[in-house]
């Protein structure tokens, strides 16, 4: 452990550091100043794994980060590196996901002179990472990394930058592994609240007791506080609703009598209509995103709103709680539950929600997810392939998802029932997250079956990555939704713009998605007919020695249902065509 | 700072008071974190504080471009950020330094004389056709000065911003802000 007297280069104090935040996978790809720091590697019991473009890393540190609830590390050098892993950056910051990302930088002396492969990364990454920090001396380095990891992982977590000058992980300095106490006096002004206020939650659970027509509306931060067991008892003991957000899904079961499923946009008429309806949200880890609330002014117009979050800028950012709480989603829920008790324990009665139920379960049998059948020899439906697949695997497969129609179709028709098996880009819609995503993912979960869905444009963006996941054998599957087409932006153009279609088609024929996935190493298989989908997805999940690409031929037409197109009231919701003579009942 | 008032004002801003560890880039993350979420700052002014690890920024924030409460939240997920004290003008001693060159041939040099007399203003250097002067107080107090030299034609002209503490009297009622106790600005 530290010895006072250790010297050792700043590159073998970082690594040092990494291995005692218990880090055992970093994605990376070296260059001229993040070099120094690969050498000591050689001798780390860490992982490196060597991606193909260094936005890969950064998503894979992401997927990895999603399935383990451990921060996820991508390092990368200077310049085009650094400015590569910005997107990665900012999908964490939106998606609150714990990263730490290493950049090398120019040596001290040459910062500011537009050296070779300089930028000013801590400049760029500002307001995309919850922390970033040029570190200007190797001694400042273990502190600096202890403080990117707690950043990263406590409070409202995010990705946490820091930035090595080239001579700062050459020179050398005395080993120190700074105490817990110099990290929190380095820090005197980050002080996250963990327990709710005792007054905020007795009002919470005297709004829920006296609620008629409650719903749980559940965010991420349920899943990053690790918070589903209370969750389902907060939920059981109430009997109330519970709708999962894009971020949430698995937190609750989807197979759960009371889970209506994702609200939203894109969301089942049960869980948008019964938060339109509501007379009490109980927002758990939740931030009332515009894809969640449609328009702002006519969403749930007669409910009270109790907001728990940890993040007190949530409050009242978007809709004005009538009971906020600040702090930890697990701990504030656990302490509503307690209070909850205590309140039925002296007397006080539930409302009687029975009706509201019933009304609820009436949206949930008229309004199914629907989808019309194939017609022979056109092109597959992908909610069919989906639902295939979700019907070959078991529940602890991890479905990641990139960003589009095939996203909305994966988070709709999958039956999730465990937490951390859904791993997507919410906040940033980052296209070509998925490959690298899921790579990620199953170097943190070796275990697990994952699968990546994926559609041809997103593809086409990162699955050089495919590349990486066969030298580094980490096999991953892909279901390729491939409809030829730019999917959610040529429905967007079909609904809202007379069908008129620009720039979204991609091609039919080119690329080859098979032949393009046995050069990378894979198997590739394409299935263009609904009785080729059940067996190759079964091939696809007998095969564990390597990454199975499937390409699915989709309708180009299919379209996401219901939607509530942007801007428009919740109200307003576009049911499936054939629902459309059930409108009515959503009053 | 995306707002210019020429008054340096307007009736609706108010005060914020911010405790910063003094490291490198702080003030261009407070900074970009005003432009980013769209906040309008009137001024801005920053020096080390008592403790020379941190430094106090005086932000007169534009309360139009969003809610105070948002503003202090957010800033206070600045991880740099140690304190932010919200200031009532009301319950505040706020000053601010004016320099200007105004023009003034022979025949309005003694004009503008009367008028640094008025306001207590000092002159700083005198030429042959124009002269500077400094005046500290108040901010409403340059503001009407300002106006006043206008008609003078004003050559070059220098606000610093305002800086502001709480009335010594009053310093139970600094409202110093911890949002992460209290859920939301008391």
């Amino acid at each position: 452990m530290s010895t006072a007297s250790t010297r050792m280069t700043g590159a073998q104090a970082l690594i040092k550091a990494l291995e005692m935040e218990q880090v055992d996978t970093i994605f990376g790809l070296p260059g001229g100043c993040i070099l120094p720091a690969y050498d000591p590697l050689l001798e780390s019991s860490i992982r490196h794994v060597l991606v193909r473009h260094e936005q890969g890393a950064g998503h894979m540190a992401e997927g990895y980060a999603h399935v383990t609830g451990r921060p996820g590390v991508a390092m990368v050098t200077s310049g085009p590196a650094a400015t590569n892993l910005v997107t990665p950056l900012m999908d964490a910051y939106m998606d609150s996901i714990p990263m730490v990302g290493i950049t090398g930088q120019v040596g001290t002396s040459a910062i500011g002179s537009d050296a070779f492969q300089e930028c000013d990364t801590v400049g760029i990454t500002r307001s995309c990472t919850k922390h970033n920090e040029l570190v200007m001396t190797p001694d400042d380095i273990p502190l600096a990394v202890r403080q990117a990891f707690h950043l990263a992982t406590t409070g409202r977590p995010g990705p946490v930058l820091l930035d090595l000058p080239k001579d700062v992980l050459q020179n050398e300095m005395t080993w120190h592994w700074p105490t817990d106490d110099e990290v929190s006096s380095a820090l005197p002004g980050y002080r996250p609240t963990m327990k709710g206020h005792p007054r905020m939650i007795k009002e919470a659970a005297q709004m829920i007791l006296a609620a008629e027509r409650p719903v749980l509306y559940v965010g991420g931060g349920m899943l990053k506080a690790r918070a589903a067991e209370i969750l389902r008892e907060l939920a059981e003991m109430t009997g109330i609703n519970v709708v999962t957000t894009l971020m949430a899904r698995g937190v609750f079961p989807d197979d759960h009598e009371l889970c209506l499923g994702m609200p939203g946009m894109h969301g089942t008429i049960a869980a948008t209509t019964a938060m339109q309806r509501a007379d009490l949200l109980i927002a758990l880890g939740a931030r009332f995103d515009d894809r969640i609330t449609g328009r702002l002014d006519s969403f749930a117009p007669d409910a009270k709103i109790i907001h728990v979050d940890i993040d007190p800028a949530e409050q009242g950012k978007v809709r004005r709680p009538d009971v906020p709480i600040v702090g930890d989603c697990r701990l504030v829920t656990e302490e509503i539950v307690q209070a909850i008790r205590d309140l039925t324990a002296s007397g006080t009665e539930q409302a009687d929600i029975t009706a509201w139920k019933s009304r609820v379960s009436g949206w949930q049998e008229i309004f199914p997810l629907a989808y019309d059948e194939a017609s022979p020899g056109a092109g597959l439906k992908p909610q069919y392939c989906l639902e295939e697949l979700r019907a070959a695997s078991n529940d602890d497969t991890i479905l990641v998802s990139g960003v589009g129609q095939h996203q909305m179709w994966a988070s709709l028709h999958w039956k999730f029932n465990q937490p951390y098996s859904w791993v997507n880009s919410g906040g940033l819609g980052t296209m070509g997250f998925s490959i690298p995503a899921a790579i990620g993912a199953k170097a943190g979960r070796p275990d697990a079956t994952v699968w990546a869905v994926d559609g041809d444009g997103c593809f086409q963006m990162t699955a050089q990555e495919l590349v990486t996941a066969t030298v580094e054998r980490i096999p991953v599957k892909v279901a390729l939704l491939n409809n030829s087409y730019l999917g959610m932006v040529r429905q967007w153009q079909e609904m809202f713009y007379d069908e008129r279609y620009s720039e979204v088609y991609l091609s039919t024929e080119t690329p080859d998605y098979v032949k393009w996935a046995e050069s990378m190493g894979c198997v590739g298989i394409r299935v263009e007919s609904p009785e080729e989908v059940g067996p190759a997805i079964e091939q696809a999940n007998s095969i564990n020695d390597r990454s199975v690409v499937v390409e699915f031929r989709t309708d180009s037409e299919e379209k996401v249902f219901p939607m509530v197109p942007a801007g428009v009231s919740n109200d307003e919701v576009l049911v499936h065509p054939s629902q459309e003579q059930f409108r009515a009942q959503l009053g | 700072m995306t707002a210019f008032n020429p008054h340096g004002t307007s009736l609706n801003h108010g005060i914020l008071s911010v405790l910063v560890q003094n490291r490198p880039g702080v003030l261009a993350r407070v900074a970009s974190l005003f432009a980013r979420r769209g906040y309008n700052i009137f001024s801005l002014a920053v020096a080390p504080a008592e403790d020379e690890t941190q430094s106090r920024i005086t932000i007169v924030v534009d309360l139009e471009s969003a809610p105070l409460e948002q503003m202090v939240k957010q800033l206070f997920k600045l991880v740099d950020v140690v304190k932010i004290s919200e200031l009532d003008p009301r319950r505040s001693i706020e000053r601010e330094l004016l320099l200007a060159t105004v023009r003034a041939d022979t025949g309005q040099r003694s004009e503008i004389v009367e008028l640094v007399k008025i306001f207590e203003a000092k002159i700083l250097a005198v030429g042959s056709d124009a002269v500077t002067v400094s005046l500290e107080g108040h901010p409403d107090k340059l503001d009407d000065f300002e106006e006043l030299l206008d008609s003078y034609a004003i050559v070059e002209m220098q606000r610093t911003g305002r800086v502001a503490l709480p009335k010594l009297d009053r310093a139970a009622r600094l409202r110093a802000v911890n949002p992460n106790q209290k859920g939301k600005v008391s």
